[in-house]
């Protein structure tokens, strides 16, 4: 089941390309061509997200080394725990939204330290996957259309990852 | 986000006056601004590739076909969009990588999809449409999780793919949940309660 499912992710990419090329191919359109015409916007729209994700990854970055997130964490474990959350997994619970490489290095501990097949290790796994970093998303995407207020799409974010890990953490303990 | 950005800012230089640590922030800054550019250019290549295909997709018609194949179960979510825009098409895209856990060709059909949407929007406002999809978009519900799959062969798990109901369950839970959050903030700011 394990290999086929590999297999499968592993061929859907490649055979999603191959269907865009002979569909392609087929209504006569100058692949090349129009490939090249697409393509050469990526180098422009990535340079003019620089600024902002430059921000952001500096904000999040002081707040990691500075200790400010331990002392959110540790403030906040206290309740978290109290409601049956692991003290091991608050951290990620905190990190996920604001950073993804972050997010990833703490699950990537948590495994080793405890082992994948763990309780813990497989709650690590669900809320790590159970949400994109949605600061990022949301700087990025507003960036790249010059969008200036995001309105209320950072709240609805927010709110949506703890219901996701909510929902991991529910399915965990029961 | 301006709240945000303050709010870690300044808490992270007062902990680290109260704690003195002030070297290691500064450390911290000069890295992270690094990083944050390292990870833009390492974006590059797929976002390249990524504009060229859909432009290949665009123009061949495949992506208006899959659009109007799928339309009738987003329209619902996003009122606002004209049937047959290729906003749509670029949604769909976006939602369709994220299912299958392809972070690296969600981000160019997002972008691209917010290209579209702020033609539709002519504002530096962000648009009822803009905030649907964001919250579709950040709450992604997954079937193929690739990258935690990895990670837990990678750590030797004997089951490496237990997680993939879990998080489907998560995700599904979660993009429930965005959809209501965004429903319901949407009508507030209808009434003029958010601006």
């Amino acid at each position: 089941m394990y290999i086929l499912f590999i297999k499968f992710s592993e061929f859907v990419l490649p055979v999603f390309l191959l269907i865009v090329f002979l569909h392609a191919f087929y209504k006569k359109i100058p692949v090349y061509d129009v490939f090249v015409d697409g393509a050469k916007e990526g180098f422009g729209l990535a340079v003019k997200l620089i600024p902002y994700v430059v921000g952001i990854y500096v904000a999040v970055g002081m707040f990691r080394q500075s200790g400010a997130m331990e002392l959110a964490i540790a403030s906040l474990e206290p309740i978290l725990s109290m409601i049956g959350i692991p003290g091991e997994i608050i951290p990620l619970l905190i990190v996920r939204p604001l950073s993804g490489p972050a997010a990833l290095g703490m699950t990537v501990e948590i495994l080793d330290k405890f082992g994948p097949d763990s309780f813990i290790g497989r709650l690590a796994s669900t809320i790590d996957g159970s949400t994109d970093t949605t600061l990022y998303i949301i700087a990025v995407y507003f960036a790249s259309v010059g969008v200036k207020k995001a309105r209320y799409a950072l709240p609805v974010g927010l709110l949506a990852d703890f219901a996701g890990f909510g929902a991991a953490i529910f399915m965990g303990i029961c | 986000m301006n709240i945000v950005f303050l709010f870690l800012v300044v808490s992270s230089v007062v902990v680290s006056a109260l704690s003195g640590n002030m070297n290691q922030l500064t450390e911290a800054i000069a890295l992270s601004a690094g990083e944050a550019v390292e990870r833009i250019f390492g974006l590059i290549g797929i976002l390249t590739l990524w504009l060229g295909i859909a432009k290949i997709a665009e123009k061949s018609g495949l992506l208006e076909t899959v659009t109007k194949l799928l339309q009738p179960i987003v329209r619902i979510l996003f009122p606002s969009i004209p049937k047959g825009h290729p906003a749509m098409g670029a949604i769909l895209m976006n939602i369709s990588a994220n299912l299958f856990g392809f972070g690296s060709a969600a981000t160019p059909f997002g972008l691209k999809a917010m290209e579209h949407l702020q033609k539709l929007n002519r504002s530096n406002q962000a648009s009822q449409a803009m905030c649907t999809f964001l919250a579709i978009n950040t709450s992604s519900v997954t079937l193929i999780p690739s990258t935690i799959i990895a990670l837990r062969v990678n750590a030797g798990s004997a089951n490496p793919m237990e997680i993939i109901g879990t998080i489907l369950f998560a995700t599904t839970v979660s993009t429930i949940v965005a959809i209501v959050a965004d429903f319901f903030f949407r009508l507030r700011s209808e009434k003029g309660g958010w601006r």
